[in-house]
């Protein structure tokens, strides 16, 4: 009986066909990820798929229902829903987008010099984000955007600054447990520089839980960006956004409910995709989930 | 820690826009609210009145911001409290189920709604739900506010909905947190111990799994009460409530700035004690973690 193979060593997975198996092994991440390839294309190829223009007034098919020739019908100043969705994908894409580009910058950027220089110079940091954190993400961009006037580009800056205090609060954790590595002191003792230092050694060493952060909170970022253009802030009429869409769908809700919940099903299956997507990164890539959930 | 209310800015921008108003006025205006003064001037004044309870004036409304703010917080206050409430009741035990029939079907089912509810916009849900049961059903009002000592039974009906809208969210994010928590909890020894000497499930789960689970989840629970009084921005609107959210709202849209300045100190302040309630309750839950 000695010869009957009693366990099979599996051969030796790289850590990239590793991650790729656990992330795609779920249905729901593959059904994110088509989401998610169907919202670029068409803010990208807004203008060759939408079958009107957004914009065009048709006064006389004001709140039609939907049908073959409007498949979601038109609003009240006869604009085409279907089109006004596909265009609204490109700015909420892009205000989400851009504002998480610019929490995520300085953030990190705030977050890497508390961490690294402890002291005075982390307590300030630190002390200015807690403020930060006290107020509600939505709360915070309302105040802002209203300081720094409306605006789409004053949006994205305010809503960046509001969701800025994550990525720094975890940016500077992990400075502080990569920066008692060996590697941070052999290069200084090669006589390299703060800044060397920081940039070329901590940073990328600090990456992979902040990108993880950063797919999870896409998601966030396009909600709280539907809910300040449905208040009346950010992008401003006649230009289309889901949320300005849902706030003026309702007047006609009884005759027209589709006006509203057409954009909102757009913004739920968007972020759901997201944070579906950002789930299956997380887990793929921390060790300790892989496989458990 | 001491949180600095307000910005200076928004007293430039302010007076910016008074400019527009009328030239002769201003000046008067402008003296009558002290912004003539220098900005720190204007911030230590400003200071100065609120250690005294003294908010200031709304522009707008030529009224104390204390007197506006005294009457629209209750009615904010009520309905947070009341989601917060509700989505402990019903998040904390959906969680825990979830843990414990892992990859059931009533596992399945519970994850999905968790997951659409982080997922579904507030004041999407708002619409539809009047929608649904104001305008198609007609079993609730539309929208509005009444005070629950006016007309109990009308009071209850109206908040149904605001209720539903701002629990949704923490509902499903203290789901989803106690489902994992409690799924680290009950792969630890100290489980298997208490399943091998025979307790029954209630008790292993209650007494052994569920307190061991609870920190993460209390922190969750403080930092939903801040996603909750955020959410009510965008809920006061749609339903129409007169909530201190909804004076906000206006007040930003106006260049209110001492109202502004006074909604920000009050949320710092509850956000500040919700951290230091969830600070005192770890010592209370967890005994190792008691300071000093």
């Amino acid at each position: 009986m000695l010869n009957t193979i009693t366990h099979e060593t599996r051969p030796r997975l790289s850590e990239f066909t590793y991650i790729r198996r656990v992330l795609l092994g779920r249905g729901i991440v593959i059904f994110g990820v088509v989401i998610i390839l169907i919202l670029a294309i068409s803010a990208i190829f807004a203008p060759w798929l939408a079958p009107y223009d957004p914009y065009d007034q048709k006064l006389d098919q004001v709140l039609q229902q939907p049908s073959g020739e409007h498949l979601l019908g038109t609003d009240a100043l006869g604009r085409d829903t279907l089109s006004r969705i596909i265009y609204g994908a490109r700015n909420s894409l892009m205000v989400g987008l851009v504002a998480l580009c610019i929490a995520a910058t300085a953030g990190m950027a705030i977050g890497l010099i508390a961490g690294y220089f402890s002291g005075w110079i982390n307590a300030i940091c630190m002390r200015f984000i807690d403020s930060l954190m006290c107020f509600p993400m939505i709360l915070m961009a309302l105040v802002l955007a209203a300081l720094l006037g409306g605006g789409l580009r004053n949006v994205m800056i305010a809503l960046g600054i509001a969701m800025l205090p994550g990525y720094a609060r975890l940016m500077c954790g992990q400075v502080l447990s990569v920066k008692e590595n060996d590697y941070v002191l052999a290069t200084r003792s090669l006589g390299a520089g703060n800044r060397r230092i920081m940039l070329r050694h901590i940073l990328p060493n600090c990456l992979p839980p902040l990108i993880v952060l950063v797919t999870m909170q896409i998601g966030a970022a396009i909600l709280v960006e539907a809910g300040l253009s449905f208040l009346g802030i950010g992008i401003e009429p006649p230009a289309a956004a889901w949320g300005t869409m849902i706030s003026d769908g309702r007047m006609y809700l009884l005759t027209n409910p589709i006006l509203s919940s057409a954009p909102g099903i757009a913004i739920m299956l968007v972020v759901f995709s997201f944070n579906m997507v950002g789930d299956g990164l997380r887990d793929a890539l921390d060790p300790r989930l892989r496989g458990t959930l | 820690m001491h949180i600095l209310p307000g910005d200076p800015i928004l007293i430039f921008i302010s007076s910016g826009e008074l400019k527009q108003t009328s030239l002769q006025e201003i000046e008067a205006l402008r003296h009558q609210f002290g912004l003539d003064k220098p900005l720190m001037r204007q911030y230590i004044d400003w200071f100065a009145g609120v250690v005294r309870g003294d908010f200031g004036i709304s522009i707008v409304q030529r009224e104390p911001v204390m007197k506006e703010i005294a009457r629209r917080l209750p009615i904010t206050f009520q309905l947070s409290l009341i989601a917060l409430i509700i989505s402990t009741i019903i998040g904390i035990p959906a969680g825990v189920v979830c843990a414990v029939r892992r990859g059931k079907w009533v596992d399945t089912l519970v994850t999905i709604l968790a997951n659409a509810g982080i997922t579904v916009p507030v004041f999407w849900l708002g619409i539809m739900l009047i929608y649904l049961f104001a305008l198609k059903l007609g079993w609730l009002p539309v929208q509005g506010y009444t005070s629950p000592f006016a007309d109990f039974g009308k009071s209850v009906k109206q908040m149904i909905m605001p209720v539903c809208c701002l629990s949704i969210f923490s509902i499903s994010s203290i789901t989803r947190q106690t489902r994992s928590s409690m799924l680290e909890v009950m792969r630890q020894d100290y489980i298997r111990t208490a399943w091998a000497k025979g307790l029954k499930e209630r008790l292993v789960i209650m007494k052994h799994g569920i307190k061991n689970g609870l920190i993460p989840i209390v922190t969750l629970l403080g930092m939903s009460f801040s996603f909750i009084v955020g959410g009510s921005v965008l809920i006061e609107n749609v339903f129409n409530i007169p909530g201190m959210s909804r004076l906000v709202v206006n007040a930003v849209f106006v260049q209110d700035y001492p109202v502004v300045q006074g909604f920000v100190l009050i949320i710092a302040v509850v956000v500040l004690l919700t951290n230091l309630i969830v600070d005192i309750s770890y010592g209370w839950l967890d005994p190792r973690i008691r300071y000093g």
